[in-house]
């Protein structure tokens, strides 16, 4: 751990303006400090949420038609005290973002090879055909919200055309969400009936062999006039661990196939959004009370300017489980039963002020069917170009202990943070 | 009888047709007036550096590269490609804009850190673009014909031209004057009023240079007289028939941005 901080240390000396300006190399980024504490009930969480200081450094390099992108976040946080870095978790002292090189081998193609952000669809924050990694911890603990997409270890490969444009990405090793595990958002399990934080968090087996245990994600995409218009396609695994292998006593990550497609454009001076997806679960889910089923998931949205500096985003998502017969048989009696529909709605207000300098957002996220929700708060203001503050919070309610969002109610948590740019 | 009335209907013919003459005429100044300012070239690269200065003179800078490219001859489509530089914590992003004369413009705006391509509505278009005086709508200009225009005036230096919307609900001004020069055709200045009629945002031209032949716009600002505070741009490195492919203009281009472009 040491070792850790003093290499921080040193990144952390060597930056200043000075310093950049003298470098060989164009470098920018941030250094960024966020503390946040939990409030309300206690199950032995730790009541520091986020406690870190992270220099984010970036540069690129292009030569002709090849470029180099990198991309590394330093870290110091005492609240995970974990300084080895893990390239798949994003734990420890350093957390490369990107690095990766990017060319067009032929005038109609782009590749883009190593660790690289990933985003498509149409959703905001709801993620139908998205099936690249996020890092939920970083969003409910109350990181900037470029943090909830994890980094991919992918092959990116496009091909362009006047009738569709096609990208396929490839994963040889499948990279998961960063998922709650306990460790520092705790999680109601069903299996115990009891909510599971950092004294004893999730043990699980992650599919983990090169190119055996791998993804493919392929969208094809096109314009109508106005119309945004995308297919997708995806081949691997649930993201968070949705199963559970008995045998072991270890959550899993179920096989998954998904088919899905999107809509985007201007409706009634706004923005307008469908998508659907097709979730095909591992073989035999159906039957079988330790794996998800398979899903039908639809996103409805529409975004506009409601006054001047306000926009609004109302989204309607729904997650129908299929073979739901099948489901209620499989159940062993006396335990917690889903709905066939989960309804989730969600509302987002952004308020600009003071010259756009000023930024008050919410979110919330309502299922009417778990009755739980989640809302996320956040005003920041930009003293300077460079310098950044923020404050805001995080919290979950619901009726009951089990439901998606109602479960992290002992995680609810205020922070502030400050970023400094260079 | 008969001579009341032809002479009644030859006067009205007559200032009937006079009032069409007029209003060809405005049509054309303003169709230049977009066309000098907006169009000069087949594409155009600058980089634009932006002070925007709050109202107790707080100032903040942004630095990007625009890209614009025409689609045709003369005031009709375009595309517009803006590549954030400074400061850095919007270094990288972009805001796309396919400019569309009968039908609203699309737009989008490309965040790197999330690598998430964002639609940006219609309803945005009199909103400050970038924190700044300017709207988004400035950055590719206001399509001629969402205003009834008028000649008021022609100075010796000048044409007065008074236009007001044609869907007054849209937008937050009541008419705006602008002052036409009348050999390049750029508009020096435009006054906007407020619903009360007094003028709220005041556009200066501040700088013209001849740049491959073409009176280009280099210095400019735009002044909130209501409120306070100011925004200026200085265009540098203009360069027109750059020779810009239609297809940088596209996702694939927000994503991975034409590198040999925007230097």
């Amino acid at each position: 751990m040491r070792h850790w901080v003093r290499i921080l240390a040193f990144f952390l000396c060597a930056w200043g303006s000075a310093a950049v300006k003298a470098a060989p190399l164009a470098l920018y980024g941030f250094i960024d400090a966020r503390a946040g504490v939990r409030v309300g009930d206690d199950v032995g969480d730790k009541d520091t949420s986020l406690g870190e200081v992270r220099l984010q450094l970036e540069t690129e390099q292009y030569f002709d038609q090849v470029t180099f992108n990198a991309v590394v976040d330093f870290v110091l946080d005492p609240v995970a005290d974990e300084y080895r870095p893990d390239l798949a978790s994003g734990e420890g002292a350093i957390d490369p973002r990107q690095l990766n090189v990017e060319f067009s081998p032929l005038d109609f193609a782009d590749l883009k090879l190593g660790r690289q952000v990933v985003t498509w669809g149409t959703g905001d924050l709801v993620f139908i055909n998205d099936l690249f990694a996020k890092d939920w911890n970083s969003f409910f603990l109350g990181r900037d919200v470029e943090y909830l997409k994890a980094p991919v270890d992918a092959l990116k490969a496009s091909v362009f055309s006047s009738a569709a444009n096609l990208d396929v990405v490839y994963t040889p090793k499948f990279g998961a969400d960063r998922f709650v595990d306990g460790r520092r958002i705790s999680f109601f399990d069903p299996q115990t009936g009891d909510f599971r934080g950092r004294d004893d968090p999730l043990s699980f087996d992650r599919p983990n062999d090169w190119f055996k245990d791998d993804e493919v994600a392929m969208r094809a995409y096109r314009s109508f006039g106005a119309i945004e218009a995308a297919l997708y396609a995806y081949h691997g695994f649930w993201k968070s661990p949705a199963g559970f292998d008995a045998g072991a006593a270890r959550a899993i990550f179920p096989k998954l196939n998904v088919y899905g497609a999107s809509l985007r454009g201007p409706v009634m001076g706004g923005v307008g959004w469908l998508e659907g997806g097709y979730y095909d679960s591992a073989r035999g889910a159906a039957g079988d009370p330790l794996l998800p089923n398979s899903e039908f998931r639809l996103l409805a949205g529409f975004e506009k300017e409601i006054a001047t500096e306000l926009t609004a985003t109302i989204q309607y998502n729904l997650e129908r489980k299929l073979d739901y017969d099948a489901y209620l048989q499989s159940l062993p009696p006396n335990i917690i039963r889903d709905n066939r529909d989960r309804h989730i709605t969600t509302l987002r207000l952004t308020k600009l002020m003071l010259r756009q300098n000023l930024e008050l957002s919410l979110f919330n996220y309502y299922s009417p069917s778990d009755k739980d929700g989640y809302v996320r708060f956040n005003a920041s203001y930009k003293f300077t170009d460079n310098l950044k503050v923020e404050g805001g919070g995080n919290f979950f309610y619901g009726e009951d202990d089990h439901t998606f969002f109602a479960q992290f109610r002992n995680n609810n948590n205020l922070y502030v943070g400050v970023r400094r740019s260079f | 009888m008969k001579k009341w009335f032809f002479a009644a209907l030859s006067s009205l013919i007559f200032a009937a047709s006079a009032a069409q003459a007029q209003e060809t005429d405005v049509m054309e100044i303003v169709t230049k007036a977009i066309e000098a300012m907006y169009y000069q070239g087949g594409d155009q690269k600058a980089r634009v550096e932006m002070s925007i200065l709050d109202k107790s003179g707080r100032e903040r800078n942004r630095q990007l590269i625009l890209l614009r490219r025409n689609d045709g001859e003369g005031y009709g489509d375009q595309k517009y490609y803006v590549f954030f530089e400074r400061p850095s914590d919007v270094k990288e992003m972009v805001f796309m804009a396919l400019k569309n004369i009968d039908h609203a413009d699309d737009r989008w705006l490309y965040l790197p850190a999330l690598d998430l391509v964002k639609r940006i509505a219609a309803s945005d278009e009199r909103t400050s673009f970038v924190g700044s005086h300017f709207f988004y709508e400035d950055v590719s200009g206001r399509n001629i014909d969402e205003d009834k225009h008028e000649l008021i005036d022609t100075t010796d230096e000048y044409y007065i031209i008074r236009s007001l919307p044609k869907n007054p609900e849209d937008v937050e001004f009541s008419s705006y004057m602008s002052r036409v020069d009348r050999t390049t055709f750029l508009p020096m200045k435009m006054e906007y009023k407020d619903k009360r009629d007094v003028v709220y945002r005041v556009y200066t031209v501040l700088t013209v240079e001849e740049i491959e032949g073409h009176p280009t716009i280099t210095d400019v600002e735009v002044e909130d007289t209501a409120m306070g505070g100011k925004t200026v741009l200085h265009y540098s490195a203009v360069q027109y028939d750059v020779g810009l492919p239609e297809n940088i203009f596209s996702e694939r281009f927000l994503r991975r941005p034409p590198r040999q472009f925007l230097k």
